[in-house]
C-alpha cells in the first residue's frame, strides 16, 4: 500500500465507530446477546452545541416555522430547536458520514451541494448573520426580541432571496431550516424534539407500533389508539412522587 | 504487503441477494467458498429489533444501515462535456453496505420481467420498424429469454415467500392476477398481502376504468412460512417501516431470513465482514482470475487466492472493480468501442399525489408494507401499441404507498408555504386523507450511447483509487413515456373521487439530488457478442473465463419493474451454469 493511500484511510477508520472490526464468520451464525447498536436518547439540559445567543434565536425561529395554536404546541415547545442542538452536535453537524475530500467546486444544481461547510459551520454563521441583520435593520433589536410578525417578514425575506448575508448563504440556511425543524417536530421523542409525541399527536401518527394486523382490513376507520414512542410512553412511567 | 490466506474453489464479492445465493449454491455443490463483505455482518434480533427498528429520523434520514459517502461515492454529470462533482449526499439513489445488502433495506417487491423484454432489439424492431427507436438509444436482447429464466425466478419466490395472485399459471389467465405477466409454472407461495383502504379503492377505481388491477407481487409474508431451505418467516404486521429499515419480525424477504441461517452452517463455507475488495488479481496473460485482494476494517491488506472468482457488490462496484482490475475493454463512447461502462441505466420514476375530502376519507397511511397496493401493467413494457405514441418503454403503475411516517410523508396540496401556521393547519387536515404513492409509476430507462461509467480522472476514494464518473441524462424517450403514464395514473386517481390531483412529471435533466430507486443497472451487461457485451448470457466474463458478474450491472437496459427477482433469477442461472456446465469443464462456456 502506498503512504498516501495508508493515511486517507487512516484518517477514515479514526472517523468511523469502534464497531467496525473485520471479523472471520464459519460454523456458527455470530451472535451476541442484547442489542447490537441501541440508540442513543438524547436527554433534556443545558445547550451542546447553540450559544445562548444563539439558542434564543433558534427558538424564536422554530415558533415560526411551526407556531403554536389552540390545540397543538409549536417549535419551541416541541422541542425542535433543542433536536437541532443535538443533532448539530452529533455526526450530522460535522458532516461525518459525507464525502468531503475535495476540490471543492461550484457545480449545477442537479449535481447536489458542493459547499465545504458543515452544518454545524452553516448554523454559527447564518444565526451570527441574522442577528446582525436585525439589529442593523430593526433599530438594533436581535431576532429573538422582534414580534413575530416582525420575525415572519424576515424570514420570508430570507426565503424569497430578498436578505442575503455576506458570509454564508442564506438561502441556504433557510433550506436547511425547512428540512431540520420539521424534523425536531415529527422525529421520535428520543431526538430531543417531538417532545410528549406533540407532532404525532397532532396528525394521529400511532409511533411505533409495528403491528396493524387486527386494523388493516377494517377501512375508513379511524385509528383509536394513543402513540408509542422508542422510550415508550409517559404514561408507562409512574411519576416519581 | 498482503498477507496470502490459504486458496479456496470460489471467492465471492459482496454477501447481499446474489452473493448469498451463489454461495448457497456452490457450497451446496461441495465447493469451499469464501465470501468476501465491505460491511457488518447483520442479524434482525440484534441489529433491528422491533423495540428500536422504527426510528425515521435514523434510519430513512440519516440512513444508517446504508454505505455512507464518506466510506466511498461516484462522481456525477449530465453531459459528456461537463466536469463531473462528486456526490457528497446520496439522492437519486442509495447503495447498500453489508451482510444482505439492499435486501435487508428493500421493499421486497418482487416482480419479474416480461418475456418481450429479455428480446427487447429484436420485439421492438419487429413490431415497429428499426425507424422507430431514437437513433442514439443502444437497447439489446439479452441472450437468454424468459421461457429460459422462469425456473429460476420460481425458485427465487419460493425462497422469498413471495405473496401474490398468479396472472398466468402455464398459459391459463387467472382472474386477479397480471394478465400481461409471462407464464408461471405455479402459483405464489403464498397469498396476496391484505390491502388497506386507499390501496382497494385503487384497485376498484381502476378496474372500473376497464384495467385488470392486482396486488403487488410482495416479499412481506402474507402469513408464516417456512422456505424449501427450511428457513422461517413470521407474518407482516403491515408496521410502516419498511423500506429503508430492516425488518424486526423476519416478515421480509432478505438474504438473513431465507438463506443465510443454513448457509453459514456449512462447514465449507466462509464469511469475512468488514472487508473490502480493492481488487480482482490476474495472472500474466490477463485470461485467468487468480483471486482478489481485500483491505480489512484495521486497514490490513490480504490477498485470497481462488480458482473462481464471483463479482457480486452493487451494480456500480461492480463496474469499478472491472475497471480497477483491468478486465474487459473501457467503453469509449466516442468511438463506440468497449464494454466495461456501456449501457448504464436506471430508471423513470413520477408521482402523483392526491388529496381527498378529510371528512370523508381517512387512509390511515401507517398501516403498509413495503410491496404493498394494488397495481396495473397496461402501460409497461410493449403491452400497449407505441405506434401512435411516439416512444418506447412503459412501466407498472400503482397504489403502491408503503408508509405514512410523518417526516417524509405529510403531503400539502400544491400552493402551501413551506412553513409557519398555513403549513401546520395543512399538514394536520390532509395527513389522513391524502394518498402519496412515492414510486406510483415504475417507468423503464432504455439505454443510449452517451448514458455510461467510466474512472474519474479527478475524485478519489479513501484508499486513492478514482470514483467511478456517471454521465446520465433523460433522454426525450423517456419523457415522453413519463408524461403518458402520469397522465393515465392520474386518471384512476380522480376516479376515486380525489379533490384534487397533483401531477409530478419526471422531468430532464436527470436530477442526482431526487430520488427515484436504487435500481442502477448496465454497465457489465450480459449479451451474445463481446464486442457489446462484458458477459455471455451465463453472466460468464468474456474475457477472464472463470469470473462471473452477478446483478444487476448485467442489464442491456432497465425495464418498468423492480430488478430484484430478475437480478436473482440470473443469480440461480449463472449457479445453474456454474453447476452443471462449468464445473464439468472449466473453460469459456460459449464460444463467440
Amino acid at each position: 500500500m502506498q503512504r498516501r493511500t495508508f493515511l486517507t484511510l487512516a484518517a477514515w477508520l479514526v472517523g468511523t465507530t469502534s464497531l467496525t472490526r473485520a471479523t472471520v464468520i464459519h460454523n456458527h451464525v455470530p451472535w451476541a446477546p442484547h442489542p447490537n447498536s441501541p440508540p442513543e436518547i438524547m436527554r433534556p439540559g443545558p445547550w451542546q452545541f447553540f450559544t445562548l445567543d444563539e439558542a434564543r434565536a433558534m427558538e424564536a425561529i422554530v415558533d415560526r416555522i411551526i407556531p403554536p395554536d389552540p390545540e397543538t404546541p409549536g417549535g419551541k415547545i416541541a422541542g425542535c430547536a433543542v433536536f437541532i442542538d443535538r443533532q448539530l452536535k452529533g455526526p450530522y453537524g460535522s458532516n461525518q458520514n459525507l464525502y468531503t475530500l475535495g476540490p471543492y467546486t461550484k457545480g449545477t444544481e442537479e449535481q447536489g451541494p458542493q459547499s465545504a461547510l458543515t452544518h454545524a459551520e452553516l448554523y454559527r454563521k447564518a444565526l451570527a448573520a441574522l442577528d446582525k441583520h436585525c439589529k442593523s435593520t430593526q433599530g438594533g433589536k436581535s431576532f429573538a426580541e422582534l414580534d413575530p410578525a416582525a420575525q415572519d417578514d424576515v424570514l420570508r425575506k430570507i426565503e424569497a432571496g430578498e436578505v442575503k448575508f455576506e458570509t454564508v448563504d442564506a438561502r441556504g440556511f433557510f433550506s436547511a431550516l425547512l428540512k431540520d425543524v420539521p424534523e425536531g417536530f415529527f422525529a421520535d421523542p428520543i431526538h430531543g424534539g417531538n417532545i410528549d409525541m406533540v407532532g404525532w399527536k397532532m396528525i394521529g401518527f400511532p409511533g411505533i407500533r409495528y403491528d396493524y394486523r387486527d386494523w388493516v382490513n377494517r377501512h375508513n376507520e379511524r385509528y383509536p389508539y394513543p402513540p408509542v414512542s422508542i422510550a415508550g410512553r409517559a404514561d408507562w412511567t409512574p411519576a416519581k412522587s | 504487503m498482503a498477507r496470502k490466506l490459504p486458496r479456496k474453489d470460489v471467492v465471492i464479492i459482496g454477501l447481499g441477494w446474489t452473493g448469498s445465493i451463489m454461495a448457497y449454491e456452490l457450497a451446496d455443490a461441495g465447493l469451499d467458498v469464501i465470501a468476501i463483505e465491505r460491511g457488518p455482518w447483520r442479524n434482525t434480533a440484534t441489529d433491528y429489533p422491533p423495540g428500536y427498528a422504527a426510528d425515521e429520523l435514523r434510519y430513512r434520514i440519516r440512513h444508517e444501515l446504508f454505505l455512507s459517502p464518506s466510506q466511498t461515492t461516484f462522481t456525477f454529470r449530465n453531459k459528456m462535456t461537463e466536469a463531473a462533482l462528486p456526490i457528497r449526499t446520496w439522492g437519486a439513489f442509495m447503495p447498500p453496505n453489508g451482510v444482505g445488502g439492499g435486501g435487508v433495506h428493500w421493499n421486497a417487491e418482487t416482480w419479474r420481467f416480461l418475456p418481450s423484454d429479455f428480446v427487447l432489439k429484436t420485439h421492438l424492431t419487429e413490431r415497429y420498424g428499426a425507424s422507430f427507436l431514437p437513433e442514439d438509444m443502444t437497447i439489446q436482447d439479452w441472450g437468454v429469454t424468459y421461457d429460459e429464466l422462469e425456473p429460476h425466478y420460481d425458485r427465487f419466490e419460493y425462497l422469498c415467500g413471495t405473496s401474490g395472485q398468479a396472472g398466468n399459471i402455464k398459459g391459463k389467465i387467472m382472474e386477479g392476477g397480471n394478465p400481461f405477466e409471462g407464464p408461471r409454472s405455479r402459483a405464489y407461495p403464498n397469498p396476496p398481502q391484505d390491502q388497506p383502504f386507499g390501496h382497494t379503492l385503487f384497485g376498484k377505481a381502476a378496474r372500473d376504468l376497464g384495467y385488470k388491477p392486482f396486488p403487488q407481487p410482495s416479499g412481506n409474508m402474507s402469513r408464516p412460512y417456512q422456505n424449501p431451505l427450511g428457513v422461517r418467516l413470521g407474518p407482516c404486521t403491515y408496521c410502516g417501516f419498511c423500506e429503508w429499515f430492516g425488518c424486526g419480525n423476519y416478515s421480509k424477504a432478505s438474504p438473513q431470513t431465507t438463506i443465510l441461517p443454513t448457509l453459514v452452517r456449512k462447514p465449507n463455507f466462509t464469511a469475512r465482514d468488514n472487508s473490502e475488495v480493492t481488487r480482482i488479481n490476474v495472472d500474466g496473460s490477463g485470461k485467468r482470475a487468480i483471486g482478489v485482494t481485500f483491505v480489512d476494517a484495521t486497514g490490513d491488506e490480504w490477498e485470497q487466492p481462488a480458482d473462481l472468482v464471483v463479482l457480486s457488490a452493487y451494480t456500480i462496484f461492480n463496474v469499478q472493480l472491472l475497471l480497477l482490475s483491468g478486465i474487459g475493454k473501457s467503453y469509449d463512447p466516442a468511438a463506440n468501442t468497449g464494454v466495461i461502462g456501456r449501457n448504464f441505466t436506471h430508471q423513470t420514476i413520477s408521482d402523483v399525489v392526491s388529496f381527498f375530502d378529510p371528512t370523508k376519507f381517512v387512509f390511515n397511511p401507517f398501516i403498509a408494507s413495503g410491496a404493498i397496493g394494488m397495481c396495473i401493467d397496461e402501460f409497461n413494457g410493449d403491452n400497449f401499441d407505441h405506434g401512435p405514441h411516439g416512444f418506447v418503454g412503459g412501466g407498472y403503475m400503482g397504489h403502491v404507498q408503503t408508509n405514512g411516517r410523518p417526516i417524509e410523508t405529510t403531503p400539502v396540496p400544491p400552493g402551501t408555504p413551506l412553513w409557519g401556521a398555513a403549513w401546520k393547519k395543512a399538514v394536520k387536515e390532509n395527513y389522513q386523507s391524502a394518498i402519496k404513492p412515492g414510486t406510483g409509476i415504475h417507468g423503464s430507462m432504455y439505454s443510449y450511447r452517451d448514458v455510461y461509467l467510466d474512472l474519474d480522472p479527478t475524485y478519489k476514494d479513501r484508499f486513492n483509487r478514482p470514483l467511478v464518473r456517471i454521465t446520465m441524462d433523460f433522454h426525450d424517450n423517456e419523457i415522453k413515456q413519463n408524461k403518458f403514464l402520469t397522465d393515465k395514473f392520474a386518471e384512476i386517481f380522480q376516479a376515486m373521487g380525489a379533490k384534487q390531483v397533483h401531477k409530478e412529471y419526471r422531468k430532464a435533466p436527470y436530477d442526482i439530488t431526487k430520488y427515484q430507486t436504487t435500481h442502477l443497472c448496465g454497465g457489465a451487461i450480459m449479451g451474445t457478442d463481446p464486442g457489446t457485451s462484458a458477459l455471455n448470457r451465463y453472466l460468464q466474463s468474456w474475457d477472464v473465463p472463470n469470473l462471473f458478474v452477478l446483478g444487476a450491472s448485467a442489464f442491456p437496459q432497465n425495464a418498468g419493474y423492480n430488478p430484484t427477482g430478475t437480478v436473482a433469477a440470473l443469480a440461480y442461472w449463472a449457479a445453474d451454469a456454474i453447476r452443471s456446465k462449468y464445473l464439468k469443464n472449466p473453460g469459456q462456456l460459449i464460444n463467440a
